[in-house]
């Protein structure tokens, strides 16, 4: 893989800006709360310039390679080294993850949950975005490891401080599945360098020496890098959490969760696991495909038997991650195309469907489902937004999450050579169902809370989107319908990187 | 007459390498000012002990970095029985400065204590003169008489609350199963001396391996000399004595248990395995495997359990024990370079958090004075920076990155799997799985600490001395340094004739 190495610092600085602006709210005495928002801002604003200086001097021309790398000295004694870069594959979600963030501390501007303390509510979460940001530029596996890890911590606290009645069983279950997950993923990297002859974590290394290793031990592996992805992703059977995590986690919480922690694991799969083990990934494609399409049907009618909104849009999230799941598992550059596409996509409208449920929370003081009705003439924009979110989550073309969906799907009727090619059609089949499941399920819900009547709420401080909300939510929902728009934009730059990473499987 | 005469002619004086001994000086002369120094000073000017075995240990110091800087950083004295090479050195280190820390911890509390000071000063001190000493010990008599040094005045502490019964409870504990191990170690000893002819390890190393046959008699003797240490480092089914002396204990005595004497039961195990039985690893390592996993495993499931701080985190540190013995069950074959890298590196690692954990513990029950977890609640509202402190140590000691706990696991992890048999792999999973489970009471202490009310709503703040927020300082430095760029540490652990050197 060819390396490009100007402006090499640009990606150190946008990945620990965040812990610039940790140490200044550390010194920010707490009772100064204008103090610290404007710090936790600027910090945000600031890593997103840097950011968009990565998005102008990315070379777009040769997405399909890495880029801003940076190589040097970390852990000489155990061969790791502090190396980082990105393509096509990594540039979208990095910059995502600070978007997503800036967004979030705007809104919690003025949204800070109980019990209150912004200092360490906004601490944790620029902790957060350095963790996402790292693992979307490591290039080396311990250094990804310990990016993957970082996140862990102040997701915890994040939910189980600011969370809802449930958010002490909440935040430990989701600690405890996410970490077994990584202990055994750790112990995967590990044979994986031990297999490649000790020589190096390098992802570009293990990926060249990585087919060498023979069949069995590569299946073993990929089941210890399979298990800590997948946990995180999360496909079914590994899932359970992140209905209780969502549902319990302040709002800002679900909204990185849904954003781009859960992408952590699909990328896993895309940067890591497929390309380093790539027998083992043709082995275990088709149990990965039917586990995804398993999730596809099972987040649906998870959905459907719902009563909160909140734990609505968290089980659609299994259900979306689904698809991504099935696009990486055809193993062929279309299939995975759609899956990085999905996930960016995902991103941006489950993000958006889980700031509208802490609007929806705050103003009516429920998420009960059955509690709520007529938004759209109680508060018809928030009722627009929620609609157009609704129509993006299940897949309507023109909104980003159709480019997602749609090609996932079709990506299974011709899955690479090696797979079993009834097997994902009748996935394809299993998948094409679980839309129909999709639509009934939004639609119902979208029937339920924004059509009819209030339901006895006189409220008289209902208000309709405020300032803060707009600020926060317009990037998301203008991104929502560009991509959908010209989905191209996105494409052109992942498509050279996924032909690199898929090119043991010819294509 | 004649005989005695004539023999002691023959008998020349040794020389003696004053440089390679200096660590040892220093704290020799420490213990005995500090002792003096005692006897003369009133009550109002005990202070000055703290001070002065403060300084001791510092002035120790000098002298190890002084010989790890010489160009012939390894010296052999006494024909080979007390060896100064860079791992001893690095163990010095490691004892003398976990000592200070513990200096640090234990002034306010033995000041506000109404104790008998001067003694405990002078106790610690020459424990940790015993530690000194094990770091170099290779000669059967050597590495007893270092035990035993370190031992007794660990006992001796462990009861130091005279007219406490509980502290009672714990001194007699200590001692009965401590001299039993002894007891125990010193049989193989005496078996292992029969066999060789020699006390010298490498000769015990040479009589093992030239012998051809491998005897019960060996066999007996690694057994018991591996159970003998098993009990000095608490590794199940030998740990009883560890959850009653710890929580009885006073606590900065805890803390010097858990991590410093803790730590020279494995330096003695480890030069031990790797110097007088490299032969014998067909013995010891399924030994060691089966001690491994048991002690990971019921330490952490009786640690679940606890509802006393301090009796948790002995069960922690029980557990704790058995990631250690992890890379040793691979010591043996290839892995032994990364095994003993693994050792040394947990070691450093969990002192630094250990330590900062119990300073964190000492400054919260100087106000709550109870040792419940549920004390802990809502710590974070009053105290932020000792809950943001306690939280960093205890994801330290999980293992989560980027904390010197990881790196720790990370080494154990890496050397099992340079052995890649399938008993290191099967190892590796229970290690994984044991990692996760010891989260459910390391997080559940962070959850009385952030999300759980405060007890009585009793929220006046907590005034921490400035001796215990150095010593914070110190460990929680330590522990980022150590996570963040663990090339620091991993370098002590890269000698790469480490193994070579304890054979010549």
């Amino acid at each position: 893989m060819q390396m490009i190495r100007d402006n090499n610092w640009v990606l150190s600085v946008g990945t620990f800006l965040p812990i610039v602006g940790v140490l200044l709210l550390l010194v920010t005495p707490k009772a100064n709360d204008a103090a610290i928002k404007a710090v936790a801002l600027l910090t945000s604003i600031a890593t997103v310039l840097v950011g968009v200086f990565t998005l102008v001097n990315f070379d777009f021309d040769q997405a399909g390679s890495m880029q801003f790398v940076a190589q040097t000295n970390w852990i000489p004694v155990i061969k790791s080294t502090y190396f980082i870069g990105v393509d096509g594959i990594s540039l979208p979600l990095y910059l995502l993850s600070m978007v997503v963030t800036l967004l979030v501390v705007i809104y919690s501007l003025d949204h800070v949950p109980s019990p209150g303390n912004p200092k360490a509510f906004f601490v944790l979460m620029l902790l957060l975005q350095t963790g996402m940001a790292g693992t979307f530029i490591a290039q080396d596996l311990i250094l990804f490891f310990v990016f993957f890890e970082l996140v862990l911590l102040p997701m915890y606290f994040m939910i189980g401080v600011w969370g809802g009645e449930q958010r002490q069983y909440a935040s430990l279950k989701f600690f405890l599945y996410t970490m077994f997950g990584s202990a055994l993923m750790l112990v995967a990297f590990l044979a994986l360098f031990f297999k490649t002859g000790a020589e190096s974590f390098a992802i570009p290394y293990l990926v060249e020496n990585g087919a060498g290793i023979a069949k069995n031990a590569q299946v073993w592996i990929f089941a210890g890098m399979f298990i800590g992805f997948a946990v995180k992703v999360p496909m079914f059977p590994f899932h359970t959490w992140l209905p209780d995590a969502h549902t319990q986690a302040p709002t800002q919480g679900s909204v990185i969760l849904a954003a781009i922690l859960l992408k952590l694991g699909t990328y896993g799969f895309v940067r890591i696991a497929i390309p380093t083990l790539p027998d083992a990934a043709i082995e275990w494609a088709p149990w990965i495909g039917g586990l995804a399409v398993i999730g596809i049907i099972y987040g649906a009618f998870g959905c459907l038997a719902q009563t909160d909104m909140k734990r609505l849009i968290a089980f659609s999230s299994v259900a979306h991650m689904g698809f991504v799941m099935l696009g990486i598992s055809t193993l062929t550059s279309f299939g995975v195309n759609a899956a990085v596409f999905g996930m960016v996509a995902h991103g941006l409208i489950t993000g958006m469907l889980f700031f509208i449920a802490g609007s929806v929370k705050e103003r009516y003081h429920t998420l009960e489902i059955a509690k709520l009705g007529g938004m759209l003439t109680q508060a018809p924009r928030l009722g627009w937004i929620l609609g157009l979110c609704s129509m993006a989550s299940l897949g309507l073309p023109g909104l980003a999450g159709f480019w997602g969906e749609f090609p996932a799907i079709l990506s299974a009727y011709n899955p690479a050579d090696g797979l079993n090619v009834t097997v994902f059609r009748s996935y394809m089949v299993v998948a094409a169902i679980g839309t129909v499941f999709a639509a009934a399920y939004l639609l119902w819900l979208y029937q339920r809370t924004a059509f009819g009547t209030p339901k006895g709420h006189d409220h008289h401080d209902l208000h309709d989107v405020n300032t803060h909300e707009w600020i926060a939510w317009l990037p998301l929902l203008i991104a929502i319908v560009t991509f959908g728009v010209a989905p191209n934009l996105l494409f052109s730059i992942i498509d050279p990187a996924v032909q690199g990473t898929l090119s043991a499987f010819g294509g | 007459m004649s005989f005695l005469v004539s023999s002691a002619a023959v008998w020349t004086a040794p020389s003696v390498d004053y440089h390679a001994l200096a660590p040892e000086i220093v704290l020799a002369v420490g213990l005995s000012i500090v002792l003096l120094v005692d006897l003369f000073t009133s009550e109002r000017n005990k202070w000055l002990l703290s001070v002065l075995t403060g300084f001791s240990l510092l002035g120790a110091v000098l002298p190890v970095l002084t010989l790890a800087l010489h160009d012939d950083s390894t010296r052999s004295l006494f024909d080979g029985r007390y060896v100064v090479d860079e791992f001893s050195l690095v163990m010095k280190g490691l004892f003398l400065l976990a000592g200070y820390v513990i200096v640090l911890l234990s002034s306010s509390h033995v000041e506000e204590g109404d104790y008998w000071r001067g003694e405990y000063w002078f106790l610690l001190l020459t424990s940790l003169l015993g530690m000194v000493m094990m770091s170099s010990a290779r000669d059967l008599v050597s590495v007893f008489v270092a035990l035993e040094f370190l031992s007794i005045p660990a006992y001796m502490l462990a009861a130091w609350r005279k007219r406490d019964l509980k502290s009672n409870e714990a001194g007699v504990k200590y001692f009965l199963l401590g001299v039993f191990a002894s007891a125990v170690m010193l049989y193989g000893m005496s078996l292992l001396y029969g066999v060789a002819n020699s006390t010298l390890l490498i000769d015990i190393a040479e009589s093992i391996s030239l012998d051809g046959e491998f005897g019960a008699i060996q066999a007996l003797a690694i057994v018991f000399v591996v159970v003998g240490f098993a009990f000095k480092v608490s590794a199940v089914p030998f740990h009883t004595w560890a959850p009653d002396t710890y929580e009885g204990a006073p606590t900065p005595v805890t803390a010097f248990l858990s991590v410093a004497s803790k730590a020279a039961g494995f330096i003695a195990l480890v030069v031990m395995v790797l110097t007088a039985f490299p032969e014998g690893r067909d013995v010891w390592q399924p030994f060691v495997w089966i001690l491994s996993a048991l002690t990971m495993t019921i330490g952490n499931v009786f640690a679940l359990r606890q509802t006393n701080l301090v009796r948790m985190i002995a069960y922690s540190s029980v557990s704790q024990g058995g990631f250690v013995l992890m890379p040793l069950a691979v010591a043996g074959g290839v892995a032994g370079e990364a095994a003993l890298r693994a050792v040394v590196v947990y070691l450093i690692a969990y002192a630094a958090t250990n330590l900062g954990m119990f300073g964190v513990i000492l400054s919260v029950s100087r106000k709550t004075r109870s040792g419940d977890i549920a004390s802990l609640g809502g710590l974070f509202t009053y105290a932020p920076a000792l809950g943001v402190l306690l939280t960093i140590f205890l994801a330290s000691l999980a293992g989560i990155p980027p904390l010197g706990g990881w790196i720790g696991k990370f080494a154990a992890f890496q050397a099992l799997l340079t052995d890649a048999t399938p008993w290191a792999y099967v190892l590796a999973v229970i290690g994984a799985v044991n990692s996760v489970i010891a989260f459910g009471y390391y997080g559940n202490v962070m959850r009385e600490v952030w999300m759980r009310p405060v007890p009585h709503g009793d929220t006046t703040p907590i005034t921490t001395p400035s001796s215990l927020q150095i010593a914070l300082g110190i460990t929680v430095i330590a522990t980022l340094v150590l996570g963040i760029l663990p090339g620091v540490v991993l370098h002590f652990g890269d000698m790469a004739d480490l193994v070579g050197a304890f054979g010549g």
